[in-house]
């Protein structure tokens, strides 16, 4: 039991003391049971007032603290690191919310609120009075980290690791590395090709030592958790010699049967079973895609790089940390949303960009030269009554800078943007300016009345109620529409599951505070990065990439780990192993062990994530949270009632 | 309920979690979406870790109602939340009734990192159901 309580009641500016007299509150509570010393501040957060804590605790010997202030989540952190300085364990420090849950959500009642905020800071000095001193559970870290898809945002994080010092393994699901960025040519907002970037990476990512490239791999089982992960890879053959010889491989192209969609030219194109990286994926090495391979043995009559014999390896590696870049899918339109799949000359931005790629002097799609071309935005984005509630970021801005390549690029290029107002945010609101310029022309609509194509005859129409011409109905024949799609999560993203890492209402990767904490998880460990977590377009993939590896590396890097230690416990005289603990659990945390003759549960510390799922199944009432046992909670809720 | 006191709605204690439900109780608070200062919250980690035996504690000590803000499909720890904190909701239930407790004062909605609006509503119709109930 705590003798020597130190309390903080803060003003926080006016922000609390408008609506709460913290003086009546500090009144209130200076005579209560184990309370040594109680005042009020300006602002508890001040260095002058974190400075007078310091000095209290010393110069009192306080055993234990309260600051009344506002959300844990802007202090809690704050305060125990006061708490540390002063040379006390942190964990007896206990943080009550007066500001978010009493002075602002009662500004309307000051009496109510200052009745509140006794009761809470009471709450708090009973949960204090039991608080206990805690040592951080230690574990050992292995020095590497698993940095899974090796697209921009996954080889620039790799690098990073490795620069600092970190082993890392990048595993790349694809026969190639470079994700999405490899697709497209040109770039905003600084004019670099994808090519030119994807080949910047693989160099450094190459020339690392610390960096060990897998492709065709896939993470196919996880064990163990922060510091100590155990990952099971899947590396699947290429079924070439790394000496490939380029004749050779091409009459072998040549003489494959097989020819299927290629997915790098979002299905425009077809491929072989067997096939050679574009100029913008590495390693320069073709492989065979056995999903499709009849296994009908021509090529290996004309190409003697040919192996059939590789097999398929699992390989165990061992890391402290993973960092998740596993990149986005474009959204796919419905058919017959906007005439996709129905009318010939619809397509998605991403079909489009590598039809640009591959027209030199003239525009041309299915046989057709392009000259007026319609661009519907926000497709896949923004859905009222869909599901992608989101702004795909990207697109308005790479649409619009698209557009002005191709009308540098061709003659007679007219660009019609049919958009829900445009948002080229920051640095390239320049594009947005050009266009107009250049002569765009922009119509704009609602989501409730969006614009309609239409087939007539040989040519197609695109139709609007213009809002910026007072809902003018305009209609433009265009040879070609383009479909600006936005982002959606991978297809297959059963590595979250695998990981059980959480999904966000948008079902992107879910970090644990969007802005506090914009690359962790709740699975300690593992971060997150680059579209993975949902829009973003290269840059802010980088920074996120950037903000992960030191998120892993902090990790990894000191060859140790301290974990709070805030998890479950079994009380083992009652337990008499039932195993329930063990089927609530969803991180396995459970061990049944043998102790005195009967068998009873045990919490790997290092595992278990404090959730508390386990506590309410238990029929002997056995487990209990440290920081959240029957007797603090129940202190709690005898001091949260009023009795005055 | 306590006499003599200056807030006279009914009190509600509140099962928060720490990281989905209790931002959405901060932001209604940073909104300024008023709600009786009689309504007052512990955060837990995660709403399947209530034990039911605190949740009588709270209606045997004086409180009038206990509310739930729980993380639905939200939850960070995992699918199986939902499915476990109605588990434990209905074997609180199934324990007032062997004591003669009204059940209609254990409630529970989920409430996401930003329903501010929904928590409210749903503590002024609690107090608004608890205070008739109890006339
Ligand atoms: C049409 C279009 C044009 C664009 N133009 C621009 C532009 O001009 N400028 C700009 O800044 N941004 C642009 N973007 C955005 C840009 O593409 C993204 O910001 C970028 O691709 C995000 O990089 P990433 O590494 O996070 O993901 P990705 O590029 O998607 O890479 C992810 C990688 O992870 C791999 N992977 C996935 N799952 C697994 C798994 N389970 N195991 C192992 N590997 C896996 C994938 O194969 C892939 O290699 C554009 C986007 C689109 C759709
Ligand atoms: S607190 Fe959660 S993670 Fe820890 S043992 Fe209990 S159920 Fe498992
Ligand atoms: S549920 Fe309780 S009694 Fe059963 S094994 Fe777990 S701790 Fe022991």
């Amino acid at each position: 039991m705590k003798q020597k309580i130190g309390v903080y009641i803060c003003h926080c500016g006016g922000n609390i003391s408008d609506y709460v007299d913290v003086e009546k509150v500090r009144q209130s509570i200076e005579h209560d049971e184990g309370v040594f010393l109680a005042k009020t501040t300006m602002f508890a957060c001040a260095d002058s007032n974190q400075k007078e804590m310091v000095e209290d605790i010393e110069n009192e010997k306080l055993d234990s603290v309260v600051v009344a202030s506002c959300s844990p989540k802007l202090h809690l952190l704050t305060f125990r690191a006061v708490t540390e300085r002063a040379g006390l364990n942190k964990y007896n420090y206990v943080h009550a919310n007066i500001r978010e849950q009493v002075s602002w959500a009662h500004s309307d009642n000051k009496e109510g609120a200052t009745q509140k905020a006794i009761q809470i800071v009471k709450a708090a000095i009973a949960k204090v009075r039991n608080a206990e001193s805690l040592e951080p559970i230690k574990v050992k870290a292995t020095n590497a980290v698993a940095v899974i898809g090796a697209g921009v945002a996954g080889m620039r994080a790799a690098i990073e690791l490795a620069e600092a010092g970190a082993d890392v393994y990048l595993i790349e699901r694809e026969f190639f590395v470079g994700g999405r960025v490899a697709q497209w040519d040109d770039l905003c907002i600084t004019e670099e090709t994808g090519k030119e970037l994807i080949t910047r990476l693989y160099d450094e990512v190459m020339k690392h030592k610390h960096v060990t490239l897998f492709t065709g791999a896939e993470v196919v089982e996880n064990k163990g958790s922060v510091g100590n992960f155990t990952l099971k890879v899947k590396v699947t053959p290429r079924h070439f010699k790394l000496n490939c010889i380029s004749n050779e491989l091409q009459k072998a192209i040549d003489v494959c049967p097989v020819e299927v969609p290629d997915e790098f030219n979002f299905n425009i194109t077809t491929r072989k079973a067997i096939y050679h990286n574009y100029p913008s994926e590495y390693p320069q090495l073709p492989a065979i895609d056995m999903k499709n391979c009849t296994r009908c043995g021509e090529c290996e009559k004309v190409c003697n790089s040919i192996d059939f014999s590789q097999k398929t390896e699992y390989l165990n590696l061992k890391v402290g940390s993973i960092l998740l870049a596993t990149g986005f899918d474009p959204y796919e339109p419905k058919h017959g949303e906007f005439g996709y799949g129905e009318i010939e000359n619809v397509v998605t931005f991403p079909q489009f960009k590598r039809i640009v790629h591959y027209c030199d002097d003239k525009l041309i799609y299915k046989g057709k030269e392009i000259k007026n071309i319609a661009y519907i935005y926000c497709v896949g984005s923004r859905q009222v009554d869909g599901e992608n509630k989101y702004c795909s970021r990207y697109c308005c801005t790479a649409n619009i800078h698209t557009a002005i390549t191709v009308k540098k690029k061709y003659k007679n290029i007219h660009n019609f943007h049919f958009n829900r107002g445009i948002r080229t945010y920051g640095k390239a609101e320049i594009w947005y300016d050009e266009s107009s310029r250049l002569g765009d022309i922009y119509l704009q609509s609602f989501e409730h009345d969006p614009p309609v194509i239409e087939k007539r005859g040989d040519q197609t129409f695109v139709r609007i109620k213009d809002i910026l011409t007072t809902n003018k109905e305009l209609e433009v024949v265009a040879d070609l529409v383009v479909l600006v799609t936005g982002m959606v999560p991978r297809k297959d993203n059963s590595i979250a599951n695998l990981l059980k890492i959480p999904k966000g209402r948008d079902n992107f990767f879910n970090e644990i505070h969007m802005k506090l904490r914009p690359v962790e998880t709740v699975i300690d460990g593992v971060t997150i990065s680059g579209a993975s977590q949902g829009p973003k377009n290269i840059m802010e993939s980088m920074n996120s990439a950037l903000a992960a590896a030191t998120k892993s590396f902090e990790l990894v890097a000191s060859g140790e780990l301290a974990l709070e230690p805030t998890v479950a416990k079994v009380d083992e005289q009652s337990c008499d192993w039932c195993g329930k603990c063990e089927e609530a659990c969803p991180y396995s945390a459970f061990d049944k062990i043998e102790k005195d003759g009967k068998f009873v549960a045990r919490v790997n510390a290092a595992v278990c994530k404090g959730c508390g799922m386990c506590l309410p199944v238990c029929p002997v009432n056995a487990l209990d949270l440290i920081g959240l046992t029957d007797e603090d909670v129940e202190s709690m809720i005898d001091a949260l009632i009023p009795t005055v | 309920m306590a006499s003599g006191k200056v807030n006279h709605g009914p009190n509600i204690l509140v099962f928060s979690t720490e990281k989905i439900s209790d931002p959405a109780i901060d932001m209604a608070g940073l909104l300024k979406l008023h709600y009786p200062p009689t309504v007052y919250t512990i955060p837990v980690p995660c709403s399947s870790a209530i034990k039911p035996k605190w949740i009588l504690h709270a209606l045997e000590q004086g409180f009038d109602g206990v509310f739930i803000a729980a993380d639905g499909t939200d939850c960070p720890y995992g699918e199986s939340c939902t499915e476990k904190t109605g588990e434990l909701v209905s074997r609180t239930m199934e324990m007032m009734k062997e004591k003669g407790l009204d059940t209609a004062r254990l409630k529970m909605a989920a409430i996401c990192s930003v329903c501010s609006e929904a928590f409210v509503k749903h503590v002024k119709s609690f107090s608004q159901y608890l205070s008739q109930s109890s006339n």
